[in-house]
């Protein structure tokens, strides 16, 4: 299927009704040349590297609890090969997933959508907690750091329109995060280890239908969901991780400080770009990891069941910037009375596991340690957003390495296909 | 405007030798129920046009429903013929509606009714009376199972349903 791209009335009209939005005081996006107010900063000094925060987010500005355990990011889009650009604050950097998505009511720029004949090119992505996000596809030019330029990027713009199809929404019942206040950020921007959402399982170059999740729709009018269609799309037109595009295209880095105490307000950072291209990103990690076919690589943990059965083993697991915390199976630990989803220890519990490379079998051992995430919450009045021992339940055969494991580690992930100078071809992590 | 053509060698082809060809085209899948009778498995997979597998374990019987891009849905039968639960890993996460059946409207209850301070992103861990449900991955890899735990075969561990 030819996708291209021609300006979409349906997106204007969009962005027409975020104008009126910001018009009447909502969290609108910085225009570029207005000084952002609180919130997580710009870009950082070096050309490849751009600053990131654990600050809580913007879910504080709504009387909400701060957003915990999460890094955010200014993102500046333009329009494509235009000065004309936009400063978007509170973007969760994410390495769970891929490209980059804002919510379309924050936007004020006049962007195109993808389209096919007279449909557009609608992204339908649902995330671990069964929360989905609907949107077209638009190009824009990514800028990150000082000098990082992705031209002509697809990225989804997380609109509210009423075209969802059934099979989009079904059975993602935490529902469509659509909202500052639901999405508890104005976007995601996915840096993860591969290039784009879907890859060839999507593309019509390796398959004849979509994949289960239907990620891709054609929709020919936005107020019907009965218009849209599941489509193949291929993978250069996708929702694409913008660090393939950049000078520095092979990887990212995350650099965040140690902790000093198990809660803490603020934290910052560096997004660094690009592994082994400059003198600033060399790779100097001991612990390299190649990935599975999954992007997953293997932790031994002793309440791990794998996949195939085989105890003390968490076959299916991964770090990911973007889970906030440390999430892997263990009955011993209880759940929280209060926030049911995290682990409510008595005390301090000290712990440690084995990460194994699934191919090499290399291993490194890292200790960590969870707390009673009830009173890690409340601490500081709950104004905290930093939580160095914050852990929860996850599947017998999944250990995930959530933004605390970043708290005093450079973490290295390198993007699938690409080449990183004088180690290899991604995937693969590295700390 | 016309988009510029990107060089797609860039992209990755690692997933290809991955993915099976398809010889049929797929229509929606459609699962068996959580709760449901062995027959819906047989019905299931022909909606799928997807492979079906068979395995059996000492107490219990998997039917394993592979679709044409590879992801997989496996259905655990207890020797009584019923669905007592079922697994998946998949790009995307297979629609639970049609997965859990009847007990969707419970688990959807539960997930809601989750009590947090602020938003976040994490695997869900459900355990209500008579219903388990937990979900991991993350983008392109997503995992997960649901069980009845009073349906589960006596001497069987919930750790082997994945």
């Amino acid at each position: 299927m030819k996708i291209r791209g021609i300006r979409s009335f349906f997106v204007i009209a969009l962005l027409a009704a975020a104008v009126f939005t910001v018009g009447c005081g909502g969290n609108g996006g910085t225009p570029v040349g207005v000084t952002s107010g609180a919130g997580s900063g710009g870009g950082g000094t070096a050309a490849n590297v751009q600053s990131i925060s654990v600050n809580g987010g913007l879910t504080p500005s709504l009387n909400e609890a701060p957003y915990a355990d999460a890094a955010f990011t200014t993102v500046t889009i333009c329009e494509p090969g235009t000065a004309n650009c936009q400063k978007i604050p509170n973007v969760l950097v994410d390495t769970g997933s891929y490209g980059l998505r804002l919510l379309a009511s924050q936007i004020t720029l006049s962007l195109s959508s993808l389209t096919s004949g007279s449909g557009t090119l609608m992204n339908c992505v649902s995330f671990v907690d069964l929360s989905y996000l609907w949107g077209p596809v638009a190009l824009v030019d990514v800028k990150l750091g000082t000098q990082e330029v992705a031209s002509s990027t697809p990225i989804q713009l997380i609109s509210s329109d009423t075209n969802v199809p059934t099979s989009c929404s079904s059975g993602n019942t935490t529902g469509d995060e659509d909202t500052q206040a639901t999405l508890g950020a104005n976007g995601i921007l996915g840096v993860g280890p591969e290039p784009d959402d879907c890859g060839p399982a999507c593309d019509p170059n390796f398959v004849t239908t979509p994949p289960t999740g239907d990620p891709y729709y054609v929709c020919t009018s936005s107020t019907s969901s009965a218009s849209c269609s599941a489509t193949l799309v291929s993978q250069m037109n996708q929702v694409t991780n913008p660090v393939i595009y950049f000078a520095d295209n092979d990887g990212v880095i995350i650099e965040l400080p140690a902790t000093t105490s198990e809660a803490e307000a603020r934290l910052t950072g560096s997004l660094v770009f690009g592994i082994n291209t400059q003198s600033n990103n060399q790779l100097t990690a001991s612990n390299l990891f190649s990935l599975d076919q999954f992007d997953n690589f293997t932790v031994n943990f002793s309440t791990c069941t794998s996949s195939l059965n085989v105890f003390g083993v968490c076959d299916a697991s991964y770090i990911d910037s973007g889970s906030n915390g440390y999430f892997f199976p263990d009955s011993n630990i209880p759940n929280c009375a209060d926030n049911t989803a995290f682990f409510c220890p008595t005390s301090l519990t000290a712990l440690s596991a084995l990460n194994e490379d699934p191919n090499t079998m290399f291993t490194n051992t890292v200790s960590f340690s969870i707390d009673n995430a009830d009173n890690l919450f409340a601490s500081d009045n709950g104004t905290d957003a930093v939580f160095s021992t914050l852990g929860g339940t996850n599947s017998a055969d999944s250990f995930d390495w959530g933004l605390p494991f970043f708290f005093g580690r450079n973490v290295v992930t390198a993007i699938d296909g690409q080449t990183v100078p004088n180690v290899g071809t991604g995937p693969f992590w590295a700390y | 405007m016309k988009i510029p053509l990107r060089n797609s060698a860039l992209r990755s082809k690692r997933w290809l030798f991955g993915l099976a060809l398809p010889l049929l085209a797929l229509s929606i899948p459609v699962f068996a129920e959580l709760g449901g009778d062995v027959t819906t498995v047989q019905n299931d997979q022909a909606r799928m046009k997807g492979t079906l597998k068979v395995t059996e374990a000492q107490a219990y019987t998997i039917h394993e429903i592979t679709s044409p891009e590879g992801s997989i849905v496996k259905e655990f039968v207890s020797p009584e013929g019923k669905v007592f639960a079922v697994s998946w890993k998949a790009h995307f996460t297979p629609d639970l509606q049609q997965l859990l059946g009847t007990y969707f409207t419970q688990f959807s209850q539960a997930v809601q009714g989750e009590e947090r301070t602020g938003p976040g992103r994490r695997p869900l861990n459900i355990q209500e009376p008579g219903l388990v449900v937990q979900t991991a991955g993350h983008m392109r890899s997503y995992s997960g199972r649901a069980y009845v735990p009073e349906m589960i075969p006596q001497g069987v561990r919930a750790e082997v349903i994945q």
